[in-house]
């Protein structure tokens, strides 16, 4: 209970203050914004010192001061939803269906919700500051028999709705293109120099996104703008004012300095929400020293070993990580700690914990690999193209494969059906051990749900997924197990009643179920097949599943470094040798790693390079991790290999991993 | 001070220093043939051989018709090859098409534009430069626009070297096989300067005219002419001409550098991401060198100021000099020292850093000490130096009038005995 709530008080220290501080400076940062926002939106090239005077005195006025309130009522709100949003680790939608999923999370709708909100808000400040036309919802008029009553001002309206749907753009936009994403830079500056450096991104990108989503507004504006017109006449009792243009009208949209103004706006929006998560990234990625060793005990849970092997909450870990990778290049006084001995004993306690939490990392990617390439080697393309005749032999006897590889020539692994799995084996008869349907490894986040559904009968009641899985599996499976959407929406549409088999009697029959599935599963497909849009979202996106395999690689490649600066540098400096116990396994879990990367990137689609765009305060670095391990894995063993020489000969090692050392020793990798 | 007692006298005029070979300096008549025939691993680029590039690509549109566009044709092609000012430029030479206000306000303008150019350019003379007058002026090589051999580099384990030639082509040579692969890719113009990445056996960086490659050539692959798909693409807006790169140590981050960009970029080569490094001042970066322990990189800049930057948080020092600026630099294998020149003056100047905080520093006067006088830079104008790691401390340093890039492009031998290399580290060739 203690030792929680201490902890805790850790988490709290680091991560909350850093948070804490960037709303704080966002929030201060806000005056001088609105003021060049304000400069910028009132300015007229004839009298430039009036615009400047009315600036002055609006900036002073007490509309104003309430605008300040409330904008930074907004930044506050925004930077909380950053802290409760951001993760270290991208969701990575595998299908569009997916990313839709994602979308309509509950979490999400509420985020999007509060970002309409928000913006409304901005957008309110912001008919405020621009002032004239914009001002207020109301405004006195005249009916067409002379009689006074108040009208819409439809400019006000626009300003509002622009804002609320600016600020749910970006809510959206951020979940597709992973804004919440907090990535670690290679290049460490100081928090100041990088604001300084980012910002001329931060300004770009925001005026441009603000001009695509005025473009959208207005679209949407002349379509649908009559509803929430209508709507407010109704509720607040004001008219329509006939001697002026509708605003969703062709006239009443081309208006020049309308258009700028709501551009502005939106771009002063973003700029404001932008500057908010630019310094909550700086702040909560900035390097945070954890002290290798302590002398009391109470404190140990801040200790850099003890954080390491805590896998919650997962910044923490990767800061760990982090400040592991730096001090083993680093700083030769903290290496000393790390290869310390502990003092009764004289057991070296900080590297058996930092290595074997290095190791683990690595060994779990390894295996990660391992079995994805597995499943795609069982169901995939990659199987079928290295015996044609065996391909052609499986699409005869199975419309369920042939059909799929007509649908998607050029998906990297088509979706991968239990049902493919059968047919192929049951037609075909097994070529390699691995497609042996009846022998199905449950426990494997691949076997297919069919097959853990035959095996086990008392989960039929159950939904269709999830529940089945093992607590193994439910870690992983929304990022590996590439078949669930699939099996999801198969499942689930009305025309598949037929997919309910009872379950003990067809136990018994194995052949005759497989039989009786795979013929229920054809027609759903061909069923599917025909329907464009529900193709269009199963879909694959191409490299989604291999950046979703590597997402969270950035702690891989700091294990990585960590690793391997740490055994060259054990080369001359560890005194007792503690190192020299754990290098047969470090090298042969960074050969196993290398050799499982290899085979990876012989895949399609694993080795393209996504598109970048620099006008986006997104982070692609999620998107060219794979790439970065790649080369670090690389680096690392040359480091060792280069600093050990030949004396690696003399380490016990397969003789596999023997030759591939030497060619590592040779240069020829 | 150190004498220059300790070093061999300069060679006598015809004489040129061949190779190195034990420790020692060989020298020979200026004569190709002669070596050429007792080496065995002599190579040759003669010029006739090379395909050069007789005219450039805008000079093409010559041989071609002239077409009739409509002006929102032409003013789109002009904005997408020119620019901003392309456009203008454009629009003012087409005045019979465009209204008389469009075609005098973008003349207007551009006139002004013209103006603050050219008040820039009196600032800084160099932006006026042609890009390739411009690599010629910042890049380590002598002669560049008319040099066959226009980058050369070790790789910095194992024994095998890039060589790029006039043609805009790159060859790799290994004495132990017989394949040297060419590389050839679009957009691989004007090479400026080639080096090798450290801790990996394939891959290389080429800093071209408008971009940076980096190949990553299987040195395992049989292939002589590698497709340009194994070569990435890394560029940045405003940052061309690159004249300099230099890759981290441990082999993770690469800098570059352009004269006309007062950003340096630190490359993430695997995510083809970077980071500018802005600082105001100096108008451009124009050679980088970083120190072989990782810790420092040395930035000079076309006028009279160079920085180092320190890499663990990317802060810079400013050195302002007095002469000019600073030509070439290197520092000793432990990153403690850096050596530089500064262009007009015959003085190699060294600067200490203390590695570690504990050290106080000295003042910035105290720091640097001119430690050699070297009458014929002059006459040589080409100088190799190194620094043998053994004798860092001492600050010994052997010079040599070394004239290697008459050897690369008369004969490139390997030295017979491989150790020289370990021995040495070549950590700065040409000054």
């Amino acid at each position: 209970m203690f030792f929680s709530a201490t902890h805790c008080c850790f988490i709290r220290k680091v991560i909350w203050w850093r948070a804490a501080a960037s709303i704080a400076w966002s929030v201060l940062l806000l005056p001088p914004t609105t003021a060049v926002f304000v400069m910028l939106s009132n300015f007229s090239f004839l009298h430039p010192i009036q615009t400047i005077t009315d600036c002055l005195a609006l900036l002073t006025s007490a509309s104003s001061v309430f605008s300040f309130i409330l904008l930074g009522g907004v930044v506050i709100m925004v930077g909380f939803l950053t802290l409760e949003y951001y993760t270290v680790i991208p969701t990575i939608a595998c299908s569009k269906i997916a990313l839709l999923g994602q979308l309509l999370q509950p979490r999400q709708v509420v985020n999007s919700f509060a970002h309409c909100l928000m913006g409304m808000i901005v957008g309110w400040c912001c008919a405020v500051a621009v002032g004239h036309r914009y001002e207020t919802l109301g405004y006195p008029g005249k009916s067409s028999d002379g009689h006074p009553r108040m009208c819409l001002n439809e400019y006000h309206l626009v300003f509002l709705l622009a804002g609320a749907f600016v600020g749910f753009s970006h809510s959206l936009l951020g979940v597709i293109h992973n804004i919440n994403y907090v990535s670690f830079h290679t290049v460490q500056q100081y928090k100041y120099l990088h604001f300084k450096g980012s910002l001329p991104l931060v300004v770009k990108c925001s005026s441009i996104q603000a001009f695509y989503a005025v473009r959208n507004f207005l679209v949407v504006y002349f379509f649908l703008g009559y509803i929430p017109k209508t709507w407010i006449c109704k509720t607040l009792n004001l008219h329509l004012d006939s001697s002026v243009h509708p605003l969703d009208s062709i006239a009443g949209v081309v208006d020049l300095s309308l258009l700028y103004h709501l551009w502005i706006s939106a771009t002063f929006l973003l700029f404001t929400w932008y500057i908010t998560l630019l310094l909550f990234r700086i702040f909560v990625t900035e390097v945070y020293s954890f002290p290798v060793q302590l002398t009391f005990t109470e404190d140990s849970h801040q200790c850099l070993p003890k954080v390491l092997t805590d896998n919650q909450p997962m910044i923490l870990k990767f800061l760990a990580l982090q400040d592991l990778a730096l001090l083993s290049k680093h700083s030769p006084s903290r290496r000393r700690e790390v290869f310390s001995l502990s003092q009764p004993g004289g057991h070296p306690h900080n590297w058996n914990t930092v290595s074997k939490e290095c190791l683990a990392l690595l060994t779990d990617l390894t295996q990660r690999l391992a079995t994805y390439h597995e499943t795609v080697a069982t169901n995939g393309r990659s199987k079928s193209l290295s015996s044609g005749s065996e391909r052609k032999t499986s699409s005869e006897t199975s419309v369920t494969s042939s059909s799929e590889d007509l649908m998607s020539p050029r998906l990297a692994f088509p979706m991968k059906t239990p049902a493919s799995v059968f047919a192929r084996s049951i037609a075909g008869g097994a070529h390699s051990p691995l497609t042996a349907p009846f022998t199905p490894d449950l426990d494997s986040p691949f076997a297919s749900p069919a097959l853990r559904r035959l095996t086990a009968p008392m989960d039929q009641c159950s939904p269709w997924y999830g529940s089945v899985q093992s607590p193994h599996i439910m870690r992983r499976a929304p990022k590996l197990w590439s078949t669930s959407t699939e099996s999801q929406v198969s499942g689930s549409p009305p025309p598949s009643p037929a997919l309910v088999p009872s379950p003990k009697q067809e136990a018994a029959k194995p052949s005759f179920l497989a039989q009786f599935l795979q013929n229920r599963k054809e027609q759903v497909k061909s069923f599917m097949a025909k329907r464009v849009l529900i193709m269009y979202l199963l879909n694959k996106l191409p490299e989604a599943s291999s950046q979703a395999l590597f997402a969270d690689s950035q702690a891989h490649i700091w294990a990585l470094e960590a690793l391997s600066y740490l055994v060259q540098a054990s080369f001359t400096e560890d005194q007792y040798g503690v190192v020299q116990t754990t290098l047969p396994s470090i090298l042969s879990s960074m050969l196993y790693l290398q050799e499982a990367v290899d085979r990876h990137f012989k895949l399609p689609h694993a080795s393209s390079k996504p598109l970048r765009s620099t006008n986006s305060m997104e982070h692609f670095t999620y998107k060219t991790l794979r790439f970065a391990l790649r080369a670090t894995l690389k680096t690392a063993i040359y480091r060792i290999t280069t600093t050990f020489g030949n004396h690696l000969k003399a380490v016990q090692m397969s003789a596999e991993h023997r030759k591939r050392l030497q060619q590592f020793l040779e240069f020829k990798e | 001070m150190c004498s220059l007692a300790l070093f061999p006298p300069p060679l006598p005029p015809g004489q040129t220093t061949l190779c190195e070979s034990n420790n020692e300096l060989l020298s020979g008549a200026n004569n190709s043939e002669e070596r050429q025939d007792s080496s065995p691993l002599s190579l040759h680029f003669p010029r006739e051989s090379l395909k050069l590039h007789s005219r450039t690509e805008s000079s093409s549109k010559a041989a071609f018709l002239d077409h009739s566009e409509t002006l929102w044709m032409r003013s789109a092609a002009a904005w997408r090859d020119g620019g901003f000012t392309g456009l203008l430029n454009e629009v003012t030479t087409s005045h019979a098409e465009v209204p008389k206000w469009l075609s005098v306000t973008s003349g207007c303008i551009l006139a002004l534009l013209r103006w603050v150019s050219s008040f820039h350019g009196s600032l800084h003379p160099h932006v006026t430069l042609s890009s390739e007058d411009m690599i010629s002026e910042f890049s380590q090589v002598l002669n560049w626009p008319d040099c066959v051999v226009r980058a050369f580099a070790w790789h910095p384990h194992t024994d095998k070297f890039a060589v790029a030639l006039l043609d805009d082509s790159i060859k790799i040579y290994n004495p132990k096989s017989s394949i040297s692969p060419t590389l050839k890719h679009r957009l691989q113009r004007n090479v400026a300067a080639v080096q090798w990445k450290p801790l990996c056996a394939s891959m290389f960086a080429v800093a071209c005219q408008n971009c940076l490659l980096v190949w990553n050539v299987d040195p395992c692959s049989l292939s002589t002419r590698p497709s340009s798909g194994c070569a990435q693409v890394l560029s940045h807006p405003g940052h061309s001409p690159v004249t300099s790169i230099a890759w981290s140590p441990s082999g993770s981050l690469l800098a570059s550098a352009s004269p006309l960009d007062t950003a340096m970029m630190v490359w993430d080569v695997a995510a083809e991401s970077c980071v500018p490094l802005q600082r105001i001042g100096g108008g451009g970066v124009t050679f980088l060198s970083w120190s072989p322990d990782g810790s420092h990189i040395l930035a000079s800049t076309p006028s009279a100021l160079f920085r180092v930057w320190e890499t663990r948080m990317w802060t810079c020092e400013r050195w302002p000099c007095i002469k000019g600026r600073c030509q070439s630099g290197c520092w000793s294998p432990d990153g403690s020292r850096l050596l530089f020149t500064v262009q007009g003056e015959m003085v190699i100047y060294a600067l200490t850093f203390s590695g570690s905080p504990e050290v106080p520093e000295e003042s910035p006067e105290q720091r640097t000490e001119p430690v050699f006088f070297i009458p014929y830079v002059e006459i040589f104008k080409s100088l190799a130096l190194m620094l043998l790691p053994q004798q860092m401390m001492t600050e010994e340093i052997t010079l040599s009038t070394t004239d290697l890039w008459k050897i690369c492009s008369i004969l490139l031998q390997r030295p017979k005995d491989l150790s020289f290399l370990k021995k040495y580290s070549l950590l700065c060739p040409f000054l």
